[in-house]
C-alpha cells in the first residue's frame, strides 16, 4: 500500500513539504526580512520533529519496496541531525545579520540539506542512498558560496562543489560496479549474493570505490584536501554546520552501507577504514599545529575527530557502532559548543578567527572562557569531560576487535593533538595582559549553546544522558 | 556512613563549586573570603578522613569503606580503601589544609586559585580510593587539568614551557596506560580492581615480528603501565618535566606536586603492577632496580650542581623516589613497607622542603642559593627548621627520611646486593648536596645588602610547619604507626604475588617436559 510506504517517509515528507512552502511564502512576502522569522520557525521544526522521531515507536519498518528503512539506528541519527542543525540555525541569525548575509534562502536549504541526510540515514538502497547524498551536497555547495560578494566563500563554494561531484562520481561508478557484480541496489540483497560464498572481484572494487566517495563526504584522509579550504572560507554559521549534522549523517550512511551490505565480509573493508581511520587521527593532529586560524583548526580537528569515529567503524562489531554513534553524539555536543564560541569572536563587530586575539580573554570574560576551557580538554578527550568517554569508547571496540595497533595509534595521536587544544588556553589563560583584542558581548542564544553544551561536558560523567543504552539499540538494529 | 569515602572526595568539589558561582569580584573581601572557604573546606575534609583513619581495621587486607554503584557500560562507581591507599588519603587531606594556607600572600586571580587546589584534591582523594579501573584513570588524568593551570597562570617566567611540556608527558604516559586498560577490560570483562587483582593476566610467550616476547601479554600491559606511572614517578630517564615543572609551580604547586602527585605514580605500581602482573613484574625487576639505581646516583650528582634552590629539591625528589621503586620491585616485605613508608614521609619532607624555599621566595624573590647566606642571624627559627627538614631529607636516624630509605635498602639488599649497594651511596651523596644548601644559605655572615631587613617566619607560617614538624619527628621515632597499617595489606599482596610466581613457574616446567 502506498499509504504504508509513505507513512515511513512522514517526516522526510513533512520536512520537504515544510521547505517549499516557506520558499514560496518568503518569496511572495517579505523575502530577506523574513530571513529572522524563518530561522526561528525552521529550527521549532526541526526540534519538534526531533522529539517526534524521539518518542516514535521502536521497531524497524521499511517501504518502497525495501529502498527506504525507517528503524532504530536511522531514528537515532535523525534525531541527533535534527537538533543539531536547529542549534546551528539558531546560532547563525546574530552572526549572519553583522555580515550582511542574513538571506531566507539560508535556512530553507538547511532544510533541504536535512532531508537529504534524512534520507541518507534511512537509505537501504544505492539509489536512495546517491539520491539523499546529492539532495544533501546540493544545498551545501550553494550555502558555503551563499557570500556571493566574498571571494573566499565563493571559492570555498567552487572547491567543495568541484570535489565533491568528483567523489559523487568515485560513488556512483562504485554503485554501479556493485550493482553490476549482484545485479541489485538493495543493501539486503547484495548482502545475500555475498552471503556464504566469496566476495566477487568486482564487488570488491565497487565496494572500494563506494568507500572512497564516503570517506570524501566524512573527510576522512587521504579525502580531505576539502575541509580546511570550505571551512575557512565558508561563512562561519556555514561552517558550524558542516561540523555537525552532515558528518553525522555520512557517518551513520557509512556504517549502513557496510553492514546492511557487506556485514558478512567485514574483514574486506575492515582493513581500509582502519588506515583511513589512522591517517585521518594523525594527520588531524599533526597538521592543526601550525593553524592560527580557528576555523581551519577546526577543521583539522574535525578530521582527527572523524578518524576516532572511523575506529569504531573499523572494528566492525556491534560495539564497534555503537562506540561510533556515541562517539559522533558527543562530538556533536562539543563543536555546537565551540562554534558557538567561535561565532561569537569578533571586534569593533568584524568577526575575528585568529587565535591570538583571544589573548587573556580568561581575566575579562571568565564564564565564557572557563566554558570553552571545558569544551577544549573535553575535544583532547582529557577525562573526567566526557569526549573522553568517546575515546574510550571506540579504542574499547577497537581492542575488542583486535586492532590494537590502531587504537595505540590513536591515543598517541590525542596526544599530539591534545597540543593545539591546549594553546587556545594558552592564550586564553596564560598570555600577558594587553589591549583586548575582542569584545566581550556575546548575543544570548550562543551564550546559551555555549554553557549547554560545556555543562553537558561535565555532568555528563554521570551517566551519558543515557546516550549509551539509545546507541545500543541502535547498534543492535543494525548488527545482529 | 557507607558514603563516607564519597564525601571526603565531593567536599572540596562543592566548595569550588560555592565558589566559583556564588563568589563575586576581585577585591580584598572576596579574596579573603574565597581563601577561608577553601581553608574551611579542606580542614573539614581533613576533620571526615580521620573517621576513615579510625574506623579503619588494619588486621584486615581487604577493602573497607566499599562504596558501589552502577556506572556506564559495565564500569562501576567503586571506591574504597585498604592499607595501601588509607595512608594516602591522609596523606592528601593533611597536607592540603597547609598547602592553603601557604597561598595565603597570593593576590593574583585567588578565586580561581582556590578552586583550582579544591579540585585537586578532589581527583588526589579519588586517585587513591578508586576501585575500578577506569573511575582510577578518570581522576589520575583528571588532575592534569588543575595542575596544568596552576602552573601555567601562577608559575614562574618560563612557566609556558614547563606547563605544556608537563601536560604532555604524564598525557603521552597515561594513554597507552588506557590502552592497556581497555585490554585488559576485554580480556578479564571488568574493571573491578578487587576482581582483576584475582584475575590472572596470561603470561604465556607471545610472538611478534618475529620476536618472543617472553611474559606475553602480562609483559605488554606491564610496560603499558610503567610508561605511565615512570613519568608520574619520575624515574629516571624520563623525570626530565619535572625540574621544570617544579620551578616554574608556584610554592603551594610545587608542594602539592611533590608531596601528592608524585606519589600517584608509586601507589600506581603497588595497585596494578606488582599484584595483577606479577610475572611480567619479576622479569621487569631487574630493569627497575637499575633505573632507580641510576637515579638515585645520578639525580643526587645533578643535584649537587644546581644553583636554584627549588630545582635542587626536585632532583633530590627524583632520588627520593628512586629507593621508592626500587621497593616496590624487591617485592618483599620490609621493601615494600620502606617503599611506602618513603612516600609518605617524603611527602611531608619534600612539601615541608619546598614551603621552606617559599618562605624565602616570598621576602627575596629569588630562589638562587647565591642571593642568600647567614640567613641564622636574622632568621633563628626558620633556620631551625630548615634544619630539620634537611636532616630529614638526608635521612638522619629519629627522623622519617631514615626508616623509609633504611627498609627500601634492606628490601633490595636480599634480591640485588649490587643495587643496593649502589643506592647507598645515594645517602651519602644527598648528604652532600643537602647540606652544602643548608650552609650556603643558612650558614656564614650575613653579608648581603639586601638579606640585612629580613624577618623570621610570622604566626601563620610557623603554624603551617608546626604540623610537618611533628609528623616527621613521630614517623621517625614511631615508624609502628604506618607500618601497622600497611603491613597486613603488603602481606597478603606478597603472598599473592608469590602464589602467582609459583604457579607460573610451575606452568612453565610443566609446558618443559
Amino acid at each position: 500500500m502506498i499509504s504504508d510506504d509513505l507513512s515511513v517517509v512522514l517526516p522526510e515528507i513533512a520536512l520537504a513539504v515544510y521547505a517549499m512552502v516557506a520558499l514560496l511564502a518568503a518569496v511572495y512576502t517579505a523575502k530577506d526580512k523574513a530571513a529572522p522569522v524563518l530561522i526561528w520557525t525552521t529550527s521549532a521544526v526541526f526540534f519538534g520533529l526531533a522529539v517526534w522521531l524521539g518518542m516514535s515507536a521502536g521497531g524497524t519498518r521499511t517501504a518502497f519496496g525495501g529502498a527506504i528503512v525507517d528503524d532504530a539506528f536511522a531514528r537515532f541519527a535523525k534525531v541527533v541531525i535534527l537538533i543539531s542543525a536547529g542549534a546551528v540555525l539558531l546560532m547563525s541569525t546574530e552572526h549572519l545579520r553583522r555580515s550582511r548575509a542574513l538571506m531566507f534562502e539560508f535556512p530553507i536549504l538547511i532544510t533541504l540539506a536535512v532531508v537529504g541526510m534524512m534520507l541518507m540515514v534511512s537509505a537501504a538502497d544505492l539509489m536512495t542512498l546517491y539520491m539523499g547524498l546529492e539532495l544533501q551536497a546540493l544545498s551545501l555547495y550553494v550555502v558555503a558560496a551563499m557570500r556571493r560578494d566574498s571571494l573566499k566563500s565563493t571559492e570555498a563554494g567552487l572547491k567543495y562543489f568541484v570535489l565533491g561531484a568528483l567523489s559523487s562520481g568515485l560513488l556512483l561508478y562504485g554503485a554501479s560496479l556493485i550493482y553490476g557484480y549482484s545485479g541489485t541496489t538493495l543493501f539486503a540483497g547484495i548482502l545475500s549474493t555475498i552471503e556464504g560464498g566469496e566476495m566477487p572481484l568486482g564487488l570488491l572494487i565497487g565496494l572500494v570505490f563506494l568507500i572512497t566517495g564516503l570517506a570524501f563526504k566524512v573527510s576522512a584522509v587521504p579525502f580531505h584536501m576539502w575541509t580546511p579550504d570550505v571551512y575557512e572560507g565558508a561563512p562561519t554559521p556555514v561552517t558550524a554546520f558542516f561540523a555537525t549534522a552532515p558528518k553525522m549523517a555520512a557517518m551513520a550512511l557509512f556504517a549502513r552501507v557496510l553492514h546492511e551490505a557487506f556485514g558478512s565480509v567485514p574483514g574486506d573493508w575492515g582493513q581500509v577504514i582502519a588506515v583511513l581511520s589512522l591517517l585521518s587521527m594523525v594527520l588531524g593532529a599533526v597538521a592543526a599545529i601550525g593553524q592560527r586560524n580557528i576555523k581551519r583548526l577546526m577543521a583539522y580537528s574535525s578530521i582527527a575527530h572523524m578518524g576516532y569515529a572511523l575506529m569504531g567503524l573499523a572494528a566492525g562489531t556491534q560495539l564497534g557502532v555503537q562506540a561510533m554513534l556515541v562517539y559522533m553524539a558527543i562530538y556533536i555536543t562539543m563543536s555546537v559548543g565551540t562554534f558557538a564560541f567561535i561565532l561569537s569572536m569578533q571586534k569593533d563587530g568584524q568577526p575575528v578567527t585568529d587565535i591570538r586575539s583571544l589573548n587573556m580573554f580568561a581575566s575579562r570574560e571568565p564564564a565564557k572562557a572557563l566554558a570553552m576551557l571545558v569544551l577544549l580538554f573535553s575535544l583532547a578527550g582529557v577525562p573526567p569531560l566526557v569526549g573522553f568517554f568517546g575515546k574510550f569508547y571506540v579504542v574499547r571496540a577497537a581492542v575488542d576487535a583486535g586492532l590494537v595497533w590502531l587504537a595505540v595509534a590513536g591515543v598517541i595521536a590525542s596526544v599530539v593533538g591534545a597540543f593545539y587544544y591546549l594553546r587556545i588556553v594558552f592564550y586564553m589563560y596564560f598570555g600577558e595582559e594587553g589591549e583586548p583584542r575582542l569584545d566581550g558581548a556575546m548575543p544570548p542564544v550562543l551564550w546559551g549553546f555555549l554553557m549547554v553544551s560545556a555543562f553537558a561536558m561535565v555532568a555528563g560523567v554521570i551517566n551519558l544522558f543515557g546516550i549509551e543504552g539509545l546507541a545500543l539499540s541502535a547498534a543492535q538494529t543494525l548488527v545482529n | 556512613m557507607e558514603n563516607l569515602l564519597s564525601i571526603i572526595i565531593f567536599t572540596p568539589l562543592i566548595a569550588a563549586l560555592i565558589l566559583a558561582v556564588f563568589l563575586r569580584g576581585e577585591d580584598a573581601a572576596a579574596q579573603r573570603n574565597a581563601k577561608w572557604l577553601a581553608l574551611i573546606a579542606t580542614t573539614a575534609t581533613f576533620l571526615i578522613s580521620l573517621f576513615v583513619l579510625f574506623g579503619f581495621d588494619p588486621s584486615n587486607p581487604d577493602f573497607q569503606f566499599v562504596e558501589d554503584r552502577e556506572w556506564l557500560m559495565g564500569l562501576r562507581y567503586k571506591m574504597g580503601v585498604d592499607g595501601i591507599s588509607v595512608l594516602f588519603v591522609m596523606l592528601t587531606t593533611f597536607l592540603m589544609p597547609l598547602t592553603i594556607a601557604a597561598c595565603w600572600d597570593v593576590t593574583h586571580r585567588v578565586k580561581e586559585y582556590m578552586i583550582a587546589f579544591l579540585v585537586l584534591e578532589t581527583l588526589m582523594i579519588g586517585v587513591f580510593t578508586a576501585l575500578d579501573l577506569v573511575l582510577f584513570y578518570l581522576f589520575f588524568e583528571g588532575g592534569l587539568i588543575p595542575m596544568f593551570l596552576i602552573i601555567g597562570i601562577w608559575g614562574g617566567k618560563e612557566r609556558i614551557y614547563a606547563t605544556f611540556k608537563f601536560f604532555l608527558y604524564t598525557f603521552l604516559g597515561s594513554v597507552l596506560m588506557l590502552v592497556a586498560m581497555v585490554a585488559m577490560f576485554v580480556d578479564a570483562g571488568t574493571t573491578d580492581i578487587p576482581t582483576l587483582l584475582r584475575h590472572e593476566f596470561s603470561a604465556g610467550s607471545l610472538s611478534f615480528a618475529g620476536r618472543e616476547i617472553v611474559g606475553g601479554m602480562q609483559t605488554l600491559l606491564w610496560l603499558a603501565f610503567f610508561a605511565s606511572f615512570a613519568v608520574k614517578m619520575p624515574m629516571w630517564p624520563v623525570h626530565t618535566w619535572l625540574p621544570d615543572a617544579h620551578v616554574q609551580a608556584p610554592t603551594a604547586g610545587s608542594v602539592v606536586l611533590a608531596a601528592i602527585l608524585l606519589k600517584m605514580g608509586g601507589y600506581g605500581f603497588l595497585r596494578f603492577s606488582l599484584p595483577m602482573f606479577p610475572v611480567a613484574s619479576d622479569i621487569w625487576a631487574p630493569l627497575v632496580f637499575w633505573l632507580s639505581a641510576i637515579a638515585v646516583v645520578y639525580a643526587s650528582l645533578v643535584a649537587l650542581a644546581q644553583s636554584d634552590m627549588k630545582k635542587l629539591i626536585a632532583y633530590s625528589s627524583v632520588a627520593h623516589m628512586g629507593f621508592v621503586t626500587m621497593g616496590i620491585f624487591a617485592a618483599n616485605q620490609q621493601g615494600v613497607d620502606g617503599a611506602i613508608f618513603q612516600m609518605i614521609s617524603h611527602g611531608f619532607i619534600s612539601g615541608a622542603l619546598f614551603l621552606c624555599v617559599g618562605v624565602l621566595y616570598d621576602r627575596m624573590h629569588t630562589r638562587e642559593i647565591d642571593a642568600y647566606g647567614g640567613l641564622v642571624n636574622r632568621m633563628p627559627t626558620y633556620a631551625f627548621v630548615f634544619m630539620l627538614f634537611t636532616m630529614a631529607n638526608v635521612g638522619l636516624p629519629g627522623t622519617s627520611g631514615f626508616v623509609g630509605e633504611f627498609l627500601t635498602l634492606a628490601g633490595v639488599f636480599q634480591v640485588n646486593t649490587w643495587v643496593a649497594a649502589v643506592a647507598c651511596t645515594g645517602v651519602i651523596l644527598s648528604a652532600g648536596y643537602a647540606l652544602w644548601l643548608y650552609r650556603r644559605v643558612v650558614f656564614g655572615g650575613l653579608i648581603k645588602e639586601s638579606l640585612k631587613a629580613i624577618r623570621d617566619m610570622n604566626l601563620r607560617e610557623r603554624a603551617i610547619f608546626a604540623p610537618l614538624v611533628a609528623m616527621t619527628l613521630l614517623l621517625g621515632v614511631y615508624p609502628a604507626l604506618v607500618t601497622d597499617i600497611v603491613g597486613p595489606s603488603v602481606e597478603a599482596l606478597l603472598s599473592n604475588y608469590q602464589t602467582a610466581l609459583n604457579a607460573a613457574e610451575a606452568a612453565t616446567r610443566l609446558a618443559q617436559n
